[in-house]
Order: C-alpha cells, then sequence, then structure tokens
C-alpha cells in the first residue's frame, strides 16, 4: 500500500515557482461548523434580498391604497431599532461570557437579549395589527404585500431566533458550556447579528426611503 | 376537521392514476411485507434508514432519483402516445389529465431524478475523493436526503388523492393563481418542492464546506479532481439559486393562501416578476444539474484513456466561469417579454458566451482520448456519446440565445428538443456513466457490461430517434404542450418519436436488467482490488465497499491524479514496509432525526395541501421536538478503536499486495 503514515513532504510542486503551501488537512470542528453557518447565512441572505427586489418592484403598486409615507410611524421603528441593535450588543456580551465560562453573565446577557428582541416583535406586531385594523392588510395592494412579506419574514426569523436562544439557555442549564454547545451558541450569535444586518437593510429601503413624502 | 379533503378527491371516474395508484400501493406494501416477513427491518432501519454515513445516503438518493425515473418515464411514454394518436381528435387522454401528465413529468424529472442523481453522487464520491471520513455535517445529510424523499412522497400521493398542478413544471402566474387553478394542484406542486427545496439547500451547504473544509493532507486546490471541482461549482450555484426558489414558491403561497398580490393581475401585482425570480434561479439550476456531470464524464474519460486529464487548469477555470456566467443569462427564457432589444441583446451575448468555457472543456475531453489507450468499458461509451449528443443540444442552444431566432422558437417543440438534448444527452448520460462508473465501489462487484453496453446503445439511439423529430415539428410551427392538433405534416414525425420513445424504454429495460443479472453474478464479479478500472483518483485507493470510515488514515496527496500517483511509486519502489500507526476513529453515531424530520415535514405538507391546520400545528411541533431532542443527544458520535482499523485495513492491504505482485509477476 502506498498510502504511508509520514508527514510533511514538502515536494515541490513543478507548476510552481517558489515554495508551496501543503494544505494541512481537515480543518478542525469548530472552524467547520462556523464555515457552514456563514454559507448558510449568505442563503438566507439571498432569499432576503428576493423580497427585497420584490418590495423594489412593487413599491409604487399602491392600487389606490395608501403609500408608503402615509402608514410608516417613524418613531417606532426607531425604538425597534434601538432594541434590536442594542440586543446584538447584548448577545456579543453572552457570547463573551460563553466562551470564559461564566454562567451568571451567559444567562443575563441571553436574558436581556430575549427580552429586547420580545419587545422588537411586540412593537412590529402592534404595528402589523393596526395596518390591518385600518384596512390596510396586505391583500390591499402589491405594496402592502411586499411590505408585510419582507417586514414579516424579517420578524419570522427573530421569532425563530427568540425560540432557538431560549433553547440555547435551557441547553447551557442542562449541558453545560460544552464543545458541542458553545458551537451552537457561536451559531447562534451569528444569526442573531445576521439579523441585525438585514433589519439595517430593511429600515433604510423600506421606513427611510419609503417614508419620504 | 379534514380541510378541504373528501371522498371527491380521489379520482374514482379516472382509470389511468387510480390503477396505477393501486399497482405502486400493492408494490410498496409488497416490498413492506417481505422485508418484515424476511425480518429484515431491523437491518433497514439501523444500516439505512438511520445511517449517516455520506455512501448509504448516497446510495439512498440514486436508489429515490432511479425509482422517480420509472414514474417519470411513465408519464413522457404516455405523452409521446398521446401526441402520436391525437391528431384529430381528443387521442386517449383529457385534456386536464394530459396537462397534469407534462407537469408532473416536468417537475418529477427536473426535481427528483436529475437533482437527487447528481447528489447521490456526489455524496458518494466527493468525500472519498477528498480523502476524508465523511462529510462536513453527516446528520444533516441524512435529513436534507429525507426532505427530497418528502417531496417525491408528496408529488406521487397527488397521483391518488387530489390532482397535480396543470399548469407546466415551472407554474406561471397568473394560471397558477387561485383565481384560475383552484385545484389543490398547484399546491401539491409548491409544497413538495418546498419541502425537497429545504433538503437541497442542506445538501448545497454540506458538500461546499466539506470541498472547501474537508480535504486530506497535501490536497491542495489545484490537486482536486475534477469531479470535486464541479461539484464545489454546482453547490455554490445550489446555495446562491435555491433561496430564490424559496422565496418565489413562498410568495406564490401567499398569493394562493391569504390573498397577497405578488403575481396577481389585479391590485398592482406582476406576473413579469415571477418569470424574472423563477428563472434567476431555474437557469443556474440548468447548470447545477450540468456540471457535475461534466465532472463524471472528465474522471472517466482521463481513467478509460489511461492519462491524465488534458488542460486540467483551463477545465477548472472553465468551470468556475460557467458558475458565474450562468447566474448572468437568466433573461434568455423570455425574450419575449418585450423587455426591448438592448436588454435581448446582452442576455443574448451573455448567453452565447457560455459556449466559449463548455468547448474549453469539450476539446480537453477529446485531447485527453487523443494518443491514449482507451478502452470502451459502459461509463467510457456514455461519454463519447454524450459529447457527440452534447454538441447537438449546445449548438441549438446558441441558435435560441439569438433574440430573433428566438422569437420564431420560443415554446415550440424545438426548444423541447433542445432541452431534452442537453439534459438527457448531458445529466441523463452523466448519471448513468457515474452509476456504471462507480457501482463497484459501492458494491463492491462490477456491472454486466453486455447489459450495459445493450442499455447504452437503445438509450442512445431512442433518443436520436424520440427527439430529432421534435427538432423537426419545431421548425413546422409545432408548439409545446399541445393535447391534439390537426396539422397533417406533424403527423409522420410525431409517431416517428413515439417508436423512439419504445427504444427508450427498452435501454431502461436493458438497465433493469443489467441490475438483476449483476446481484445474481455478484461473486463473478467481485471485485476485490478496490480498484477495478485503474483509476486515479483516491476513491479507488480504499477497498470496496470502503470501510465505514473510508481511510484508515488521512492519505498523503503529493501532486495531480493523487492515486496514480501512488500506485506509480509503489510500483518503483517496491511496497513501503513500515507498518503505519493506526489510531482510533471518531465517527458520526446514526440517527433517526432525517428520518422523523421527513415524517413531521410529510404530515404538515400534507396538512398543508388540504387546509388541515391543526395538522399543521401539530407536525410544526414535531418538527420543533425532534430539533431539541437532536441537541440533547450526549454521545453523538462512537470510537472504532485503533486495532480494530488496523484489522479491517490489513486485510485490504493483504488482498491488494498480493494482486499487484501477481500483476508485476506477468
Amino acid at each position: 500500500m502506498a498510502m504511508t503514515a509520514t508527514v510533511g513532504h514538502a515536494h515541490a510542486d513543478p507548476h510552481h515557482i517558489g515554495v508551496v503551501i501543503e494544505h494541512p488537512g481537515p480543518a478542525p470542528k469548530r472552524i467547520v461548523t462556523a464555515y457552514g453557518f456563514w454559507v448558510f447565512l449568505l442563503s438566507d441572505i439571498v432569499m432576503f434580498s428576493c423580497f427585497f427586489a420584490a418590495y423594489a418592484v412593487l413599491s409604487g403598486q399602491t392600487a389606490g391604497g395608501p403609500k408608503g409615507a402615509e402608514i410608516f410611524e417613524q418613531r417606532n421603528v426607531a425604538i425597534e431599532t434601538v432594541c434590536l441593535l442594542l440586543s446584538s450588543f447584548t448577545c456579543g456580551m453572552a457570547s463573551i461570557a460563553a466562551d470564559v465560562r461564566n454562567r451568571f453573565w451567559f444567562y443575563l446577557g441571553m436574558s436581556v437579549t430575549c427580552v429586547l428582541g420580545l419587545i422588537f416583535l411586540v412593537i412590529e406586531f402592534r404595528e402589523f395589527a393596526d395596518l390591518v385594523g385600518r384596512g390596510y392588510g396586505p391583500s390591499r395592494s402589491a405594496f402592502l404585500t411586499a411590505f408585510f412579506s419582507l417586514v414579516g419574514c424579517h420578524g419570522l426569523h427573530v421569532s425563530a431566533g427568540v425560540l432557538w436562544l431560549l433553547t440555547m439557555m435551557a441547553q447551557v442549564f442542562a449541558k453545560g458550556f460544552r464543545a458541542d454547545v458553545l458551537r451552537r451558541m457561536m451559531c447562534f450569535a451569528l444569526f442573531w447579528h445576521a439579523l441585525d444586518i438585514i433589519w439595517v437593510g430593511v429600515f433604510s429601503v423600506v421606513y427611510l426611503l419609503g417614508g419620504a413624502p | 376537521m379534514l380541510g378541504k379533503l373528501d371522498w371527491s378527491a380521489i379520482p374514482f371516474d379516472q382509470p389511468i392514476p387510480l390503477v396505477a395508484g393501486a399497482v405502486v400501493l400493492v408494490a410498496i406494501f409488497g416490498v413492506l411485507a417481505w422485508v418484515a416477513v424476511k425480518g429484515h427491518l431491523p437491518y433497514l432501519w439501523h444500516e439505512w434508514i438511520t445511517s449517516v454515513d455520506h455512501k448509504r445516503i448516497g446510495v439512498m438518493y440514486i436508489l429515490l432519483a432511479s425509482v422517480m425515473l420509472l414514474r417519470g418515464g411513465s408519464d413522457a411514454i404516455m405523452m409521446r402516445i398521446q401526441q402520436a394518436v391525437a391528431y384529430q381528435s381528443q387521442g386517449y387522454l383529457p385534456p386536464e389529465h394530459y396537462n397534469q401528465i407534462f407537469s408532473a413529468h416536468g417537475t418529477i424529472m427536473i426535481f427528483f431524478v436529475a437533482m437527487p442523481f447528481v447528489i447521490g453522487l456526489m455524496n458518494l464520491v466527493v468525500p472519498l475523493q477528498l480523502g476524508v471520513r465523511d462529510v462536513a455535517f453527516p446528520t444533516l445529510n441524512s435529513v436534507g436526503f429525507w426532505l427530497t424523499a418528502t417531496g417525491a412522497l408528496l408529488v406521487n400521493i397527488s397521483l391518488v388523492v387530489g390532482e397535480f398542478a396543470r399548469t407546466g413544471w415551472l407554474a406561471f402566474p397568473p394560471l397558477s393563481e387561485l383565481s384560475y387553478s383552484p385545484g389543490v394542484g398547484v399546491d401539491y406542486y409548491a409544497w413538495s418542492l418546498q419541502i425537497s427545496g429545504v433538503g437541497t439547500l442542506v445538501a448545497g451547504i454540506n458538500l461546499v464546506t466539506t470541498v472547501l473544509k474537508l480535504r486530506t493532507r497535501g490536497m491542495n486546490y489545484l490537486r482536486m479532481p475534477m469531479f470535486c471541482w464541479t461539484t464545489l461549482a454546482s453547490n455554490l450555484l445550489i446555495v446562491a439559486a435555491f433561496p430564490i426558489l424559496t422565496a418565489t414558491l413562498a410568495m406564490l403561497l401567499l398569493d394562493r393562501y391569504l390573498g397577497f398580490h405578488f403575481f396577481t393581475n389585479e391590485a398592482g401585482g406582476n406576473v413579469m416578476m415571477f418569470m424574472n425570480l423563477i428563472w434567476a434561479w431555474g437557469h443556474p439550476e440548468v447548470y447545477i444539474l450540468v456540471l457535475p456531470a461534466f465532472g463524471i464524464f472528465s474522471e472517466v474519460v482521463s481513467t478509460f484513456s489511461g492519462k491524465a486529464l488534458f488542460g486540467y487548469r483551463s477545465m477548472v477555470l472553465a468551470t468556475m466561469a460557467i458558475c458565474v456566467i450562468s447566474f448572468m443569462v437568466w433573461l434568455h427564457h423570455f425574450f419575449t417579454m418585450g423587455a426591448g432589444p438592448n436588454v435581448n441583446a446582452i442576455f443574448g451575448i451573455a448567453s452565447m458566451i457560455i459556449a466559449v468555457p463548455t468547448g474549453v472543456k469539450i476539446y480537453n475531453w477529446l485531447f485527453t482520448m487523443y494518443g491514449g489507450r482507451i478502452r470502451f468499458a459502459t461509463p467510457m461509451l456514455w461519454s463519447v456519446g454524450f459529447m457527440v449528443t452534447f454538441i447537438i443540444g449546445g449548438l441549438t442552444g446558441v441558435l435560441v440565445a439569438v433574440p430573433p431566432a428566438d422569437f420564431m422558437l420560443h415554446n415550440s417543440m424545438f426548444l423541447v428538443a433542445h432541452f431534452h438534448n442537453v439534459i438527457i444527452g448531458g445529466v441523463l448520460f452523466g448519471a448513468f456513466a457515474g452509476f456504471e462508473y462507480w457501482f463497484p465501489k459501492a458494491f463492491g462487484f462490477r456491472l454486466d457490461e453486455r447489459w450495459g453496453k445493450a442499455a447504452f446503445w437503445f438509450t442512445f439511439t431512442g433518443f436520436y430517434v424520440t427527439f430529432m423529430p421534435l427538432y423537426i415539428v419545431g421548425m413546422l410551427g409545432m408548439t409545446r404542450r399541445m393535447q391534439h392538433y390537426d396539422v397533417a405534416a406533424w403527423r409522420p414525425w410525431m409517431i416517428i418519436a413515439a417508436l423512439g420513445m419504445a427504444v427508450l424504454t427498452m435501454g431502461v429495460i436493458c438497465q433493469i436488467v443489467q441490475l438483476v443479472v449483476s446481484i445474481r453474478n455478484r461473486e463473478a464479479l467481485r471485485d476485490r482490488t478496490g480498484d477495478p478500472w485503474d483509476g486515479r483518483s483516491l476513491e479507488w485507493a480504499t477497498s470496496s465497499p470502503p470501510p465505514v470510515f473510508n481511510f484508515a488514515f488521512h492519505p498523503d496527496v503529493r501532486g495531480e491524479d493523487a492515486y496514480w500517483d501512488m500506485k506509480v511509486h509503489a510500483r518503483q519502489q517496491s511496497f513501503e514496509h513500515d507498518v503505519p500507526e493506526y489510531q482510533d476513529i471518531e465517527m458520526p453515531r446514526n440517527s433517526p432525526t432525517g428520518f422523523v424530520c421527513a415524517f413531521f415535514a410529510t404530515i404538515m405538507g400534507f396538512a398543508l395541501i388540504w387546509h388541515i391546520w391543526w395538522m399543521v400545528i401539530l407536525g410544526g411541533i414535531g418538527a420543533f421536538a425532534t430539533f431539541v431532542v437532536f441537541a440533547w443527544r450526549d454521545h453523538d458520535e462512537y470510537v472504532i478503536p485503533a486495532a480494530e482499523v488496523a484489522a479491517i485495513d490489513r486485510v485490504n492491504i493483504e488482498e491488494r499486495r498480493s494482486l499487484v505482485s501477481m500483476a508485476g509477476a506477468v
């Protein structure tokens, strides 16, 4: 068998000039997990960009219904934004706490993140309920369809994130800071921060641009 | 209680689907009963259904694809017969039934035959070629497969319970909107694709991560086998394109379920946005399918020519060029939309540019064969047949990439002939080549060559007899999806096409016979070397079938064609007799997660299609519970002790050493 267990051949590659950097072999689990999750996040962002594109196409199609400027309340959106950005910070604190294995700060950071996420969701839900109540539901016009879908899709992601967050806290409670729990925590943090980035897009494209008279 | 579901959903008045459904049910229960009586259920559960081994999952993917190929093929036979007899008459199929058949045929062939076939081959082979033990996320891999199976199951349920979409394989609105398609057909279509699409995305993420992060020592990017490169390109496309499909179908579903207005005619909806979105996924999809096939041909041509692949680096470059350009041409699917000459010209030119890297590939394969010692085994036959056929398909593709020509040929049978030319001649031939080529690796014995060659010649001939007439009737003005027609000039060609279909069917039968004969003669066809074709890449370096851990230790790669290198060195230096130091190997534990996920996904999908809301909630809770239970596992790995690894590996080494020394003595 020609396959040997010996290591460290620095065979010169005839196609290259100079030193060849040998590939060291499979990456450690932590890297693989994070990498895979990044790829997933990119795919998720592609999905969001479809809803952004749909919004861009349909934002003028109000079919006699209200325009964006008439229904958006900038104050609510400002509070939502502050909550979400702050929650990213507290999520970061929870990640650091997990890295140094500090349970107290981990629970505290996660709890605050959870509360901020829930406040965000409540405000968004009230905004939606209010619009539907005034007859401006998603079936009123293509513009409202695109608006509800884009913002709602983000809200759905935040809800899933909250569910995941609670599962993470339960996991740390039951299993402690085990290697696989920490890897999941890393993925959760990536997810939560990515939602923030997408919110910045939603906030700018929908509320800032669309809110301008 | 049961939403829209009642007895009227079952088509008692239509004998064809009912009989077909009954036959399938009898077959399924027959197989299940046989398995249960023989006591194979535990084996099936522990070794296959809950397996997270990439090789097993790959085999199951291919099995699923093969079964669905028979289903999609039956649809094709029915369509060819219908068009042969439906001259100045209704034919034997009622129009709405015929419409369901062509929609189901397209949907099944793309999503549940071509996709699982190539993903199955990639799953089976790529970790072996990279010299590693499994894919990046083994359990997720199992989830992906079972979700694909859920989608296939839902499509087949639609045969008997309710109906399938009558809207064509991409369900264009406004026809697919609630006002024009009030039945459950489009919902079957959308939910089965939504669920299996998640499975495909998962597989894509998994394989991208595997290729980029899990390569054995020394396997630099430019030492990866070509199939790994095309796998990477194809899965990058999956990751970038499938979310578009998910979003588009979600929009269509929102329109249908909640009265949204993405693609409706009223309230400002935009139908052409659907075209843009669906083809922004759909065009890359073509390359998702064909790039892995290109990789298979590269492996096969180089192995059976006994030469390294000609122009390896240009091949890599061509692959990645196709990967990028394929995302910039989607609009050529609707030149007639009225986007204007400038837009059409740009997309027309971009479409034609793809022919350049594809041409580079064709020449590379030809030059690989040039001066080589060619063996015309079955995989090589499929490859050469591909080269001839695919060139025709590619040229007609360039033709329809010319916008003025496309205005003539849009939605004609010419187009149908063109894409069958590339999908059958490219993807299916590639899948069959890969099937024949890697079968001994997966099961430890070869397939019967005589039946394999017969299958090739029947399929090859049948393909030409079926599809060349379609080019002609397309030129004569026949549009696609016709239930019946009154033009005398089309008739003879439609009859020839139907005869061609009969020849094609012979090819399929030969392939089934080949499998049966080979399994019967498996002792005579046994491959003890692990390297039946004198292969060049690492999958041939381990035994066939490979042990669960693939390699006793990570192979050390020192150049392109890693295993060929090792063999050459071994012949020169005889054998290095130092016994390697074996180490314990950690392998992922089996898990029913994938199967349970698919169980709940099936329940949820079915409930959503029929508006059975309590069942949807039940399915959702079940899915979350599965997730938590999976996350709660304490031991997701087990250890194979070094002694056991050594014992398994020693047998493999001894077997090879004896065979090689025998060969050396000759």
